[in-house]
């Protein structure tokens, strides 16, 4: 038997039955020694991705194997952005006016304003490529890539605040509780390395607003699926994986020959209690064992080019920057993680917009493009898919003064815009428009379960038939509804 | 239809082969059940579109009800009783046109051929239905008789295990080792392994009993209640923070406490539900009772800035009917909340008749704390709370209030005393008038300082000037101690100085300074908060054009088209040097308390370097009306008051005048209020260390609720009423129509479900799977019972006990089943590898919580405490940080001492980031309630075992005791150290492996004995300094590869 065969890192009951029942027939029969175990795990780092699969999935043929999300948290502002309204400057300061607002809710830090005074944007902007796509000039690198991108500025969502919206757009309810985008499709689609956990979750605060939103474990936690589908966050401080580093005094080659001792013991009681679970723990220590050199190799990034490492930006190698994990994304993707997601703070912009803005922007711009440009040089933005966006839009509205040089907008989940490009996305579009006050939709608007839909789509998994029985009910990603964007879709 | 006996046809079937979970196909001679064989396919395939859900329903068909089904839809009945062929929904799943064919090919469901082949058989047999198992109230079953095996059976639960295994030619295994069985049992009902002497002590007793009297121990002990507690702390979705956003703190311990003590004194299951779910609503409720109510306030609160109070009331509301649903009934009462039920009869009116009975507690359903400001990030329990004072708290508060008392009766004498007071003050003041009193004192500051860096430096005249650095927007702030009275104003003076840029008063390159805002605070030992000035009023001597002093008193600027900055005072710097000065006017004067302090800050936003270079601060006390720049005037009327002879004022006059002298001066009863407020303040305060914990308290008016359209809360619809469920037993006769009833409808005894989930969910704790697998669902959707009778037999076994909870685990941990080897064989892996037929005991891994605990009390580290405010064990950095800057759950510190060693329930719990090793052994996030917990077995838990703080400490004091206490030969301490963490003794082979490490180690570390300090650096605890450090290190390896076998990860 070839433990190769099978993704060992995350198992549970059920799967480990399947998986041991036989294993335990073989080894019962043909009996295995020590010598032959050592030999179980060296074989090559790429599991066998069809072995962690559902069975029936991929539903279809995948356009991506890999996504990276870059979630932009805290709701990056629309009009100052991507989706230009230069009709409001001649309307500067004016009243929103009813016919435009519709009497729709707003939040209770805005509701009580007497008056929504207009707030055109203070960027410049300009059309970019052989697309013409609008970006303005907080985004020169971006919109260098102005052809690699499909623009959907016809987002909207049903939450106004932000714990709500954020955790809608990753587990499709508002509500704590449901699995993330991202443990669905380590459930779904299973593990392409096993090395490395299938869903990685990286962490970043902005600097143009420092204490901006917080971010919750529920963003990446796998809800009522099994535990082992949940993202593991890399830490910015301390070990990269929690609990990674032998502790002081434990050399690697002390915590081998404990090991080796573990399994010798372990496996001498398996020949008494015959219960398969116990060779399944040998194999996740082993595993444990790996990950305590595939993951300092994967954060080490002294071999990267100069190049390169310039291409990211002068904080790349700070830990904990964006930056620092839009190169860290590119080493997941290469090793074929199957799920990378980036959340990186400082959006939420209720004042000071513009000094904000420009801080965020500094932040991410670069390293955004410098990730797309590196995925493309290596060949993996064709099977990898990108992600950028954040929970919700922000209002045409000013909250709180609005001068010359200053202006603050609340939150605003009528109309937003996200960014795709990667595998089997359209590229150089703009889909979807708004209103001239960029406040309600007036073309293809797309739902957060129609992203979903569109994201899963692309991964090979049909939104309605990735689901989970649970307390008697069959739950999914998009609950019951969601239609792919095919607008997007190459 | 009369509901038959549920299970009754059970006894006569027999499945041969592999034993499957799902309903197989049943023996060819048997008829089918429809719960058991039907059901499930009717459920899973049909009734999303032909079910209870009257909204959703497809071509008028309905498929749950029988009547209904015969009387069908717009295409027919839906089958003709006893013809298969000729009936419509077996022509329909044939049919192979795509709009006709049933399911549709976009529900992505299809009918397999085996059930296919039941539903046939069924409408063959006459298509009979049953109402759902689950909905059916249990009737008791004969215990079988079981002839073959019955020296096997030791209670009842053993006749049904082993005569459901004769049906497959199966038998239980032997009895587990001694050294096994008590592990196993004190692990399940304590959560901690037993000490070696009680091992010794069960494996020397050779009496019949001596199992059931180490059941009995383990049920008496106080470990008993911390370890049920585990799982209800789940359902009960428990944390230490209020779980959105920011996520604060709140306390919930007293709660926890309170159910740690109500397993442990073995109260019935009925009156704990009671007292959970309105123990408030008893009469005379006790205080434990009202805590006990913390049960449903144990939900997330949001707190989140800009969220509407409305939705996020009402989303506490279904919290509550959804965990007390999930908790108590097991079934999934949240799909509701938008439409009915689509498997389970219940509608969505029935949800929101639920919901009534939970919508009227007296609370906001949002966090308290929140206020207007957005900046009260501090955390804290919300309405309603109960404060828990201890006796000594009480005669404090009693004494303290007291002082209250005696401090509002001074008022009122005070005010008596005040004419008399005012007639020995008037002539001092008369002659104070005329002796051209002074209006401004100045500030002798105990501290002037610059945020900035800026250096001031006292001049003779009082004034400070400042050097050294000139920052952009400096922050000047002063500190100086002010009189006892009223602090009316404050003057600003600035002076040129010959050291100042320009030789002119600001140190702006220029000589200009611009004063962007003054804020004054009053702080004294008697004041709670500072008192904030409010200046209304300011004038100045000069004012350089378009930057006038008012400006810095006007309200704030306003948004829109004329926005502008607050521009703040300049003088014409670069133009004019000479002295000027400005002054702050309050609209009302503020008390001045004894031992006070004035802190003023003066700001520059405005223009960079624009800064004060020379200035000076005084303050007045004197009515606010009367101030001038040049020293005030007291109001001519009051001089004219003051100058005419009491007798012969005017009433206006009069009291003018008393009014003046009572707002203006040092008097009786301006003192007698401060000592009015400084001991209201002592009340307070005596409260402030009183824990207090969220309870429900209802209303005295119910709130009106309503049907939410889609679940929305600004969607109301029709108005509902208290109620229960149609297709469940109605309030018990004579129960009040609010949580009360509702409590003692789930436990009256009549319920088909309360019971019934009790049990499921306790079997499932001692067996690893629940007799019905889906403990979270006895709905239309559960799995079928693997034991059907047994089940039965328990749920009524538990309310004939009256409901005594000890007594049932009693049972089941007595039973043979339970104490049967857990050794697995190949042929019992082929023929049932879920182990559902028990012919082998369960062996699986110790839940987050056991694993630490058990670590701690093999190491005897373990700190046997129960109760108390939630603890810091030792945790990776940032875990808090790395993802929020706000709130008050951070920076987190790790305990010192004792608290490092508690058992891990009384870990703190922030739910938006739980506690790492707990999460990855499984638990839940706590934001809702769960009411059963996966087993995975993951790489990342092996780093845990291997190299958490706790565990390597642990391992390390384990090593210590080898050393100290189990003996002078390695094969000794190691074999001592094998029994407290296993229970058992080792195997040759085992102890062989054991001591080759060891020596491998001990030559290692010789090697590099830095390496063997380091290890031992681990954990608070400091090792032995008599031992050798190489000799130690080596051994606490040995105790990490011990504490991290497989064996002892798992209950075996």
């Amino acid at each position: 038997m070839n433990c190769n065969d099978h993704d060992f890192l995350f198992l549970d009951e059920s799967e480990r039955l399947a998986l041991t029942r036989r294993t335990f027939l073989q080894r019962a029969a043909g009996g295995m020694g020590l010598a032959a175990l050592g030999s179980l795990f060296g074989g090559a780092p790429r599991a066998n991705a069809a072995a962690t699969m559902l069975p029936g999935l991929p539903h279809f043929a995948p356009k991506a194997k890999r996504i990276i999300y870059l979630f932009q948290s805290g709701a990056p502002s629309q009009m100052d952005l991507f989706d230009p309204k230069p009709g409001m400057a001649k309307r500067r300061g004016e009243d929103l006016p009813a016919s435009i607002r519709k009497g729709q809710r707003l939040t209770t830090m805005t509701s009580g304003q007497k008056s929504f005074p207009v707030a055109p944007s203070m960027f410049q902007f300009a059309q970019h490529g052989q697309s013409g796509a609008w970006f303005s000039e907080l985004m020169p690198h971006m919109a260098g890539l102005a052809d690699e991108w499909a623009i959907i500025r016809s987002m909207h969502t049903e939450a106004i605040n932000h714990d709500p919206a954020i955790t809608f757009f990753q587990t499709g309810s508002q509500l704590a509780g449901r699995p993330s985008i991202g443990s669905w499709l380590s459930y779904g689609l299973g593990s392409e390395n096993q090395d490395l956990p299938a869903y990685v979750v990286l962490t970043s605060f902005g600097s143009g607003r420092k204490d901006d939103q917080p971010l919750y474990d529920r963003l990446w936690s796998s809800g009522f699926l099994s535990a082992k589908h949940q993202g593991v966050k890399f830490r910015n401080k301390g070990d990269r994986v929690l609990y990674l580093s032998n502790p002081p005094g434990m050399n690697a080659e002390t915590r081998r020959e404990t090991l080796d001792e573990l399994a010798a013991l372990n496996q001498q009681h398996f020949g008494v209690m015959g219960d398969p679970e116990i060779q399944a723990r040998i194999a996740q220590y082993e595993m444990a064992f790996r990950m305590q050199s595939s993951v300092p190799d994967l954060t080490d990034i002294s071999k990267e080019s100069a190049d390169v490492l310039a291409m990211y930006g002068p904080e790349v190698k700070t830990p904990g920057t964006y930056a620092s994990n839009c190169l860290l994304a590119r080493r997941l993707a290469e090793r074929d993680v199957r799920f990378v997601q980036l959340f990186h703070m400082g959006w939420d912009h209720h004042g000071g917009l513009p000094t904000a803005i420009r801080g965020q922007c500094r932040d991410t711009d670069q390293p955004t493009a410098a990730l797309i440009k590196d995925l493309k040089q290596r060949g993996l933005l064709d099977d990898t898919l990108i992600v950028w966006g954040g929970e919700f839009g922000r209002t045409i509205y000013s909250q709180g003064a609005l001068t010359e040089t200053n202006y603050g907008r609340d939150h605003h989940p009528r109309c937003f815009t996200t960014l795709l490009t990667g595998a089997g996305v359209k590229r150089g579009i703009t889909f979807g428009a708004t209103d001239d006050f960029c406040y309600n939709i007036t073309e293809n608007p797309v739902h957060v379960h129609d992203l979903n839909a569109t994201i899963l789509h692309l991964m090979g998994a049909d939104h309605e038939r990735l689901t989970f029985r649970y307390q008697g009910r069959d739950f999914r990603l998009t609950d019951i509804h969601g239609e792919r964007v095919k607008g997007v879709l190459a | 239809m009369n509901p038959p006996r549920s299970f009754r046809f059970l006894a006569c079937l027999s499945f041969v082969g592999v034993w499957c979970a799902t309903p197989g196909a049943a023996a060819p001679s048997a008829k089918l059940s429809f719960n058991r064989d039907v059901r499930p396919i009717l459920s899973d395939k049909c009734f999303q579109c032909h079910g209870p859900d009257e909204a959703k329903r497809k071509g008028g068909m309905r498929l749950d009800l029988r009547e209904a089904a015969l009387k069908g839809g717009e295409a027919g009945p839906v089958f003709v009783p006893g013809q298969p062929d000729e009936s419509e929904m077996i022509l329909r799943i044939l049919s192979k046109d795509r709009d006709e064919q049933m399911p549709p090919p976009k529900s992505h469901k299809t009918i397999a051929p085996a059930e296919l082949a039941i539903l046939k058989r069924w409408i063959a047999e006459g298509a009979e239905y049953q109402s759902h198992w689950s909905f059916l109230k249990p009737e008791r079953p004969p215990v079988p008789e079981v002839a073959s095996a019955k020296s096997a059976v030791r209670n009842p639960i053993d006749a049904f295990i082993i005569e459901r295994l004769a049906a497959e030619k199966l038998t239980l295994s032997p009895e587990a080792e001694k050294t096994t069985i008590i592990r196993r049992v004190a692990l399940d009902l304590t959560g901690l392994p037993p000490t070696s002497e009680e091992v010794a002590a069960f494996l020397a007793d050779s009496s019949p009993d001596a199992y059931e009297k180490v059941v009995d121990r383990l049920l008496a002990s106080p470990r008993y209640g911390e370890k049920m507690a585990q799982q209800w702390l789940d359902f009960a979705r428990y944390a230490d923070s209020n779980g959105f956003q920011s996520d604060t703190s709140r306390q919930m311990w007293p709660w926890r406490e309170w159910l740690i003590h109500a397993f442990n004194r073995n109260q019935p299951f009925d009156q704990f539900t009671i007292d959970q779910l309105a123990g408030d609503l008893l009469p005379n409720p006790t205080r434990d009772q009202i805590v006990a109510t913390g049960f449903n306030r144990n939900h997330r609160l949001n707190g989140e800035g800009g969220r509407i109070v409305e939705e996020w009331f009402a989303e506490t509301v279904i919290d509550r009917v959804e965990t007390t649903g999930l908790t108590w009934l097991a079934i999934t009462l949240n799909c509701c909340r938008c439409h009915d039920h689509k498997y389970d009869p219940i509608t969505q009116r029935e949800f929101y008749q639920l919901f009534a009975f939970f919508n009227s507690n007296d609370e906001l359903g949002v966090l308290d704390e929140f206020g207007g400001a957005g900046r009260t990030r501090a955390g804290g329990n919300s309405r309603p709370v109960l404060a828990l004072t201890t006796p000594e708290q009480e005669t404090r508060i009693a004494q303290r209030e007291k002082v209250v008392a005696e401090a509002t009766a001074r008022v009122a004498e005070a005010v008596r005393e005040l004419p008399a007071a005012q007639a020995e003050w008037e002539p001092k003041f008369r002659q104070q008038v005329s002796e051209n009193f002074k209006t401004w004192t100045m500030l002798e500051p105990r501290e002037v300082r610059s945020d900035g860096g800026a250096i001031f430096v006292r001049q003779p005249d009082g004034s400070w000037l400042a050097t050294g650095l000139n920052p952009p927007f400096d922050q000047y702030l002063t500190v100086a101690p002010i009189a006892a009275g009223s602090f009316s104003g404050l003057l600003l003076d600035v002076f040129p100085d010959p050291s100042l840029p320009n030789q002119s008063l600001g140190r702006n390159s220029n000589g200009n300074f611009v004063l962007t805002d003054v804020i004054a605070e009053i702080t004294a030992p008697t004041l709670e908060k500072p008192l904030t000035a409010t200046f209304t009023r300011a004038e100045a001597d000069y004012n350089q054009k378009g930057y006038e002093v008012k400006l810095i008193v006007e309200a704030p600027p306003k948004a829109g088209r004329n926005a502008r900055k607050r521009q703040g005072w300049a003088i014409d710097g670069p133009t004019k040097r000479d002295p000027r000065k400005a002054m702050f006017v309050t609209a009302k004067p503020l008390t001045v308390p004894e031992q006070a302090t004035l802190r003023v800050t003066l700001r520059h936003d405005t223009l960079a370097n624009h800064n004060i270079g020379r200035f000076r601060l005084s303050v007045s006390a004197l009515p606010p009306a009367g101030l001038t720049l040049d020293g005030g005037k007291v109001p001519p009327s009051i001089v004219a008051a003051l100058n005419v002879a009491a007798a012969v004022r005017t009433p206006a006059q009069r009291s003018e005048l008393a009014k003046f002298y009572r707002e203006n001066t040092d008097n009786p009863v301006k003192r007698a209020e401060t000592a009015l407020a400084a001991a209201k303040k002592g009340v307070e305060d005596s409260f402030a260390d009183v824990p207090t914990t969220m309870v429900m308290k209802e209303k005295p008016e119910p709130r009106e609720a309503f049907i939410l359209k889609r679940g929305e809360y600004d969607h109301p619809a029709d108005k509902v009423t208290r109620g229960v469920p149609a297709s469940l037993p109605a309030l018990p006769p004579g129960a009040p129509v609010n949580r009360l009833g509702f409590a003692q409808w789930l436990v009256s005894g009549e319920h088909p479900l309360t019971a019934r989930v009790w049990v499921n969910r306790a079997w499932e704790q001692f067996f690893g799977t629940g007799l019905v697998k889906t403990t979270e669902n006895l709905g239309s959707q559960a799995e079928w019972p693997s034991h059907p009778e047994l089940l039965d037999w328990l749920a009524t076994e538990f309310v004939r006990l009256g409901w005594d909870m000890k007594a049932m685990q009693r049972l089941i941990v007595t039973s043979a089943a339970y104490r049967q080897s857990s050794k697995v064989t190949p042929a019992l892996v082929a023929r049932d590898p879920e182990n559902r037929l028990l012919a082998r005991g369960p062996r699986f891994r110790l839940n987050a919580e056991t694993l630490r605990d058990q670590a701690l009390a093999i190491s005897g580290l373990l700190v046997e405490q129960i109760g108390g405010p939630s603890v810091r064990p030792y945790m990776p950095p940032a875990v808090w940080d790395e993802t929020s800057v706000y709130g008050d759950m951070r920076n987190y510190k790790a305990d010192t001492g004792a608290a490092l060693y508690r058992r891990t329930l009384y870990t703190i719990w922030k739910r938006t980031a739980a506690p790492p090793m707990m999460q990855l052994f499984d638990a839940p996030t706590r934001e809702i309630c769960t009411v059963k917990r996966t087993i995975t077995n993951t790489p990342l838990q092996a780093l845990v075992l291997l190299n958490e703080a706790t565990y390597v400490e642990s391992a390390r004091v384990l090593a210590q005791r080898m050393l100290l206490e189990g003996g002078t030969t390695p094969e000794q301490r190691i074999a001592w150290a094998f029994r407290r963490a296993t229970g058992a003794e080792p195997h040759a082979d085992e102890l062989r492996i054991l001591t080759a490490g060891l020596e491998k180690r001990l030559t290692r570390f010789r090697n590099s004995p830095d390496e063997a300090a380091q290890l031992l650096t681990v954990g608070e605890t400091k090792p032995d300094p008599k031992l050798d450090p190489i000799e130690l290190a080596a051994y606490a390896v040995t105790g990490n590869v011990l504490l991290n076998l497989d064996r002892v990860v798992t209950r075996e």
